[in-house]
């Protein structure tokens, strides 16, 4: 069985694969990819099946060393990826030969840097999914951020011979699928909670994403929200990509490794579409909201997905 | 810029409202009847009520048994239900066709009887932090609090926030406090706190900013068991007290 050598963990660095869907009556929300985009064709590249897991790395990546050949992919943010020194291409499949080290260093752009592997990663599912949960410290490798001295493990498929044959993704395709700095976002179930005041604040303000955002939430800075003119509420089940405005007014967009529930009021929702990009914003990035309509939300999914799977996508 | 939709048709859905929460979410509350625009909600409390638990109980049974295409996950909580789907597969509008249905049936859906299950907890000193803030708060002794908290019969009213975490209610009401004003940041696993009219039992450690009571040595959520989470939605739940040996031997037997 093929391996992965962990030489340095980078600041991050999880198993993550599309998360497990369907567990929320226990209390335990999906995980996966903060950027699914960027896994899909990750996997896409090296030949393995859209949700195979890989490596999602955070700010700074790490150094691994692969004993045998292997054939990988890196797709996401720019981390300076080097394979014994010689630099590698972002977002096309390579060629590592056994013994290789493979170093990624601090990003020039987005937040997270995916690494993904032919046969993927192998780890013990859990409740069917590979991605790792922090928060609760299940699922991934031992329910953890990886450590220097960690060793993994690659699917079976890796070890296959295969003539490599080098393959990229459009140029044309990157632009389209490039991470956004103004999400677009739908009304939620408590947006006429809020005052015509309060959506302006909402809507004219520039935020930055704070140090204290996480694959949980992403906390922003900037002007207050007026509260909700009708106070507490009671709890109910809450969605990826929600915005909560709590007592400071300051909203908290719900991610991957969401609570299930929540009692704060919901301004407004992020779409499907433009969740990917909320998995590439870093600490002090500036961001602003657009609100659309439901039938914009979802024709911008759909020609998200048709780009994703036409043939034009990747190179050979 | 709002979307709502009143359930028609079925006359037992009557006091069912669906409204969209994402582009791949719709929300389905089960509350008083006619919501007015811009009128006040009422306070919390008279949101949870057993017959809006007992139809989120329902529904959740029945989607569970007879899954629509397309739906991914169900949050449940007190009287509310959130359906994410997959947007690429269905729209808010074929689901608010498709569950009218589903909830005329969920008179006939047959609940499993609520499991009877008696948590062990130790009370007070590390176990408990917050038991002597809570008792000079509420103005009781320390004991007397232990014992309004240890002489009820709690509902399960849904899982959620962690895998396995259980929303107990309702607290008696001289128990009845506010959060911490600053949540801790990590809560040990185990641990027994209240906040407003809710009590719980954190399964893992987590941040959290309930006040704790107790820890109990029960694993409220294991791997590598038949059941993952001790609790499910509508288990009747009692904390007996017990002492600090007790403690030490059932954890070395839950171990």
């Amino acid at each position: 069985m093929s391996l992965i050598e962990v030489r340095a963990p980078g600041l991050l660095t999880t198993v993550q694969d599309l998360g497990r869907e369907g567990f929320g009556p226990m209390g335990v929300s999906p995980s996966g990819a903060a950027d699914p985009v960027a896994l899909r064709i990750g996997n896409r590249l090296v030949g393995n099946a859209e949700g195979g897991a890989g490596l999602e790395m955070t700010l700074l990546g790490g150094t691994f060393t692969f004993p045998e050949r292997a054939e990988i992919a890196l797709t996401g943010a720019d981390f300076r990826a080097t394979l014994d020194n010689q630099s590698v291409d972002l977002w096309s499949s390579a060629e590592v030969r056994a013994g290789q080290t493979l170093r990624l260093e601090a990003t020039r752009t987005g937040a997270r840097c995916y690494l993904c592997v032919r046969g993927g990663i192998l780890v013990k599912l859990f409740l069917g999914s590979a991605s790792t949960h922090l928060l609760s410290g299940l699922g991934g490798f031992e329910g953890r951020a990886l450590r220097k001295g960690d060793v993994l493990k690659i699917g079976t498929a890796g070890a296959s011979f295969r003539t490599f044959r080098k393959r990229k993704v459009a140029a044309k395709a990157l632009e389209k699928l490039a991470p956004r700095k103004t999400l677009r976002v739908t009304a939620g179930p408590q947006s006429d909670w809020f005052s015509e005041a309060a959506n302006d604040v909402f809507y004219k303000t520039t935020y930055h994403v704070t140090e204290e955002s996480n694959r949980m939430g992403l906390r922003l800075g900037g002007a207050p929200i007026p509260a909700a003119a009708r106070g507490d509420m009671t709890s109910e089940g809450v969605s990826l990509g929600a915005v909560q405005i709590p007592a400071s007014g300051l909203p908290i967009i719900l991610f991957v490794e969401q609570q299930t529930t929540g009692g704060y009021p919901k301004i407004t929702n992020v779409i499907s579409a433009d969740l990917s990009s909320l998995g590439q914003l870093r600490p002090r990035d500036e961001v602003r909201f657009e609100l659309v309509e439901m039938e914009t939300a979802r024709a911008l999914l759909v020609e998200q997905e048709k780009l994703l799977a036409s043939k034009e996508l990747i190179l050979e | 810029m709002r979307y709502t939709f009143a359930a028609m048709g079925a006359t037992a859905s009557r006091a069912v409202r669906f409204e969209v929460a994402s582009d791949q979410a719709l929300i389905v509350y089960f509350d008083s009847p006619a919501k007015k625009s811009g009128a006040k909600a009422p306070p919390l409390q008279n949101q949870i009520t057993m017959e809006g638990h007992e139809k989120v109980r329902r529904l959740l049974r029945l989607l569970a048994l007879e899954p629509i295409a397309g739906v991914r996950n169900l949050h449940p909580a007190y009287c509310s239900l959130l359906i994410k789907f997959d947007p690429l597969k269905l729209q808010h509008s074929e689901l608010e066709e498709i569950l009218p249905g589903y909830i005329a049936r969920t008179e006939k859906v047959e609940l499993p009887e609520p499991r009877r299950v008696e948590i062990p907890v130790c009370y007070g000193g590390e176990y408990g932090p917050d038991l002597k803030d809570v008792a000079e708060l509420l103005e009781l002794t320390e004991d007397a609090a232990v014992e309004l908290h240890a002489s009820t019969d709690y509902i399960v009213y849904f899982l959620g926030f962690a895998p396995g975490f259980a929303y107990l209610g309702e607290l008696p009401k001289p128990l009845v406090t506010p959060r911490l004003a600053t949540p801790r940041r990590s809560v040990p696993a185990g641990s027994v706190g209240i906040a407003g009219s809710q009590t719980g039992v954190y399964p893992i450690a987590t941040p959290g900013g309930w006040r704790l009571l107790g820890r109990t040595p029960l694993k409220m959520f294991q791997l590598d068991r038949a059941e993952m989470c001790l609790l499910s939605i509508g288990d009747r739940v009692r904390f007996v007290p017990i002492s600090r040996e007790q403690f030490a031997k059932l954890e070395l037997g839950s171990a």
